[in-house]
């Protein structure tokens, strides 16, 4: 990494200073701005930021932050320095400043927008692509999954020296990583479907059933998995089953680490070294945070979307631990709340429900439609004052409402 | 059409293809119906018709939702070989069609590279594919011989619709993008489409109702408790979108 052209090397230490600047401004992480600039001064900064590394990148709807942070925790098991986007600024600037900050790092491991995956994989020549899931997801400024499916595939197609690490239970994810020339198929699970009723090669109506997926009328079918996450285990290539105990909670975490855990073996980690290193990762950029507020302990879970609620409610304390939920509709989190309608609320309806947000009143409407009683609180204090001391608050909000919460119960969160 | 039209029994709602035509909320509509004929004692039975699967010609009102370029192509040629939906509209069935759904019960619609699709031709528009997409809130003003209020939404399209002369617009646009000709919708009969997407009925209560008389005939008010936060809902939408 000695061998940057000056330009480069002008733009990476400008950008640096700057995300310096930010962070000492307390405006943000200071994760995105210094890249920018960079890339403002060199185009190609990605490209040569990226020479010479073993590039992994992290995409899907859902769990690339974690995945990002398992996959880094993982690899450092190698005893080498891993550069990362660890706060989430996963377009071309915040990766050209997670390098940029690194330069010495032989590996990075990059969470990736997923319009953004054909262009990063052309510019850093990535090693490992790692594939999630796929499903709807602010679509007032994303593009049709399907779409952006077959864009990826395409982009897999004319990268022979990639190798793709991919959910087999998605659908649509198997359908992209089929394209590819190298893949490790991961029965990493998958439990929303309303995405991925029909088949991605033909159209049909998908069949299911203990076994996965099929179409009835083409034979696209799931793919046999080289891993397998089998309730709290992960079953590995040697069939070898062994206990995640991950200190991060739910289904979805032990997924993501399913994940990860086949793209370390792509480096060579075994599974015993690399969730060694896994289970130290207890919080990601606040999410599953647990902070006192006045007394009360307060829960912490970020979801975006109807799939990443469902896997939000799979973590919620047993009732009945009230749980507050909170939705904005900024530029960040989607301009349209519709999806509210694809979130099934009645799981909450055992507990007391609280609701704030710049769009409560979308929620409010919604959970009644649900038959789910529910509280309209004033913010985060407010919610904290009706649980009783010493008691837990649960709190699911989306992007902006999340920031909103972790900002007002401190950055320590 | 009285309530002893439809039969014996509850209430049909029936959900086309929500294995197709269900992109962004889309249940928010069964939902929001099911609930107001519930809440006047009007039993409901709320059914499900995935694409492999035939659809009932009995049913009283009929949702077909909003769905990308192939799965809605695909839909409008099972929808076309399956028949019923186009059988239940000639026999007065309520069809409430969004978006992509709205694009194919009319006589054409651009398909995934822009090519012209053949519909159900239920209801007498056109559709094609315009320069740009529209996204964002939408208001508009319901034809008066309806007698509804203001509609609010929010649209996700590239779709641009001609209205022929078997069907009227439902609206004229005051914010947004709608047919892309200043109008919005179309409606003849009790087949009624709109570019509003997903729940468009959640924002707009009385659109719910006017479906719902089409179906049972004359609806008594709800109890103003059961308006509350729809209409706390709506209102802060109306105030939250400038006029044009």
């Amino acid at each position: 990494m000695g061998k940057l052209p000056m330009r480069a090397r002008v733009a990476t230490t400008l950008g640096g200073a700057a995300g310096r600047m930010s962070r000492l401004a307390g405006r943000g992480d200071g994760s995105v701005i210094g890249g920018v600039i960079g890339l403002r001064v060199e185009p190609g900064l990605l490209s040569l930021l990226a020479a010479d590394r073993e590039i992994v990148l992290v995409t899907g709807t859902n769990g690339k932050t974690t995945t990002t942070r398992l996959i880094t925790a993982a690899l450092s098991a190698t005893g080498q320095q891993v550069a990362s986007n660890a706060f989430g600024a996963n377009m071309e600037a915040g990766l050209a400043a997670a390098l940029g900050q690194a330069p010495e790092a032989p590996y990075a491991v990059l969470e990736t927008d997923e319009k953004y995956v054909p262009a990063v994989l052309r510019a850093t020549d990535a090693r490992v692509v790692t594939l999630l899931n796929l499903s709807r997801d602010q679509m007032d400024r994303a593009a049709e999954i399907w779409l952006v499916a077959r864009r990826w595939r395409e982009a897999f197609e004319a990268a022979p020296d990639c190798r793709v690490v991919a959910n087999a239970d998605d659908p649509l994810i198997a359908w992209a990583a089929s394209g590819a020339h190298q893949v490790t198929w991961v029965a990493a699970g998958q439990r929303w479907h309303e995405d991925s009723w029909c088949c991605p090669r033909c159209g049909s109506h998908l069949r299911r059933d203990d076994l996965g997926w099929r179409c009835g009328e083409c034979g696209f079918s799931r793919p046999a998995a080289r891993w397998a996450l089998d309730g709290s285990s992960v079953i590995d290539p040697a069939g070898q089953v062994t206990e995640l105990a991950l200190a991060l909670p739910g289904r979805a975490n032990r997924s993501n680490a399913v994940m990860a855990l086949a793209v370390a073996e792509v480096f060579g980690v075994s599974p015993a070294a690399a969730l060694q290193k896994m289970r130290s990762v207890t919080s990601v950029a606040g999410r599953y945070t647990q902070v006192e507020r006045n007394g009360r302990q307060v829960r912490l879970l970020l979801a975006k979307n109807p799939a990443g609620w469902l896997e939000a409610f799979d973590v919620l304390e047993p009732a009945p631990v009230p749980v507050l939920l909170s939705v904005n509709a900024q530029i960040p989190d989607g301009r349209d709340t519709s999806w509210l309608w694809d979130v099934d609320y009645r799981v909450v309806q055992d507990r007391p429900v609280l609701v704030s947000g710049e769009r409560g009143l979308d929620l409010a409407v919604r959970l009644e439609a649900d038959g789910v009683a529910f509280e309209m609180v004033d913010g985060i204090d407010d919610a904290v004052s009706r649980v009783r001391p010493g008691g837990t608050l649960d709190v699911i909000a989306n992007y902006t409402a999340f920031q909103q919460i972790r900002t007002a119960v401190g950055r320590a969160a | 059409m009285g309530a002893h039209a439809r039969g014996p029994g509850a209430l049909r709602l029936v959900w086309v293809y929500p294995d197709l035509l269900s992109t962004y909320g889309d249940r928010g509509n069964l939902l929001v119906l099911e609930r107001r004929a519930r809440l006047r004692g009007i039993g409901v039975e709320a059914i499900q018709v995935n694409s492999d699967q035939p659809v009932p010609r009995q049913g009283d009102i009929y949702l077909l939702g909003g769905g990308e370029d192939l799965p809605q192509v695909l839909a409008a040629r099972r929808l076309g070989t399956d028949g019923g939906l186009a059988a239940a509209a000639a026999q007065g069935s309520v069809v409430f069609a969004v978006c992509a759904g709205y694009q194919l019960v009319g006589a054409e619609f651009g398909g995934d590279q822009g090519q012209p699709v053949g519909g159900l031709e239920i209801l007498d528009i056109r559709s094609g594919r315009g320069d740009r997409r529209g996204v964002g809130e939408i208001l508009a003003d319901v034809d008066p011989a309806l007698g509804l209020p203001r509609l609010s939404g929010f649209e996700n399209h590239q779709g641009v619709t001609r209205i022929g002369p078997g069907a009227r617009p439902l609206a004229r646009v005051l914010t947004g993008v709608g047919n892309g000709d200043g109008t919005e919708g179309a409606y003849a009969g009790r087949v009624l489409g709109t570019y509003l997407h997903g729940p468009a009925l959640v924002r707009n209560p009385a659109l719910a109702d006017l479906l719902l008389g089409w179906a049972v005939g004359a609806l008594p008010p709800l109890d103003a408790e059961y308006e509350a936060w729809t209409t706390q809902f709506r209102e802060q939408r109306l105030a939250a979108v400038p006029v044009g």
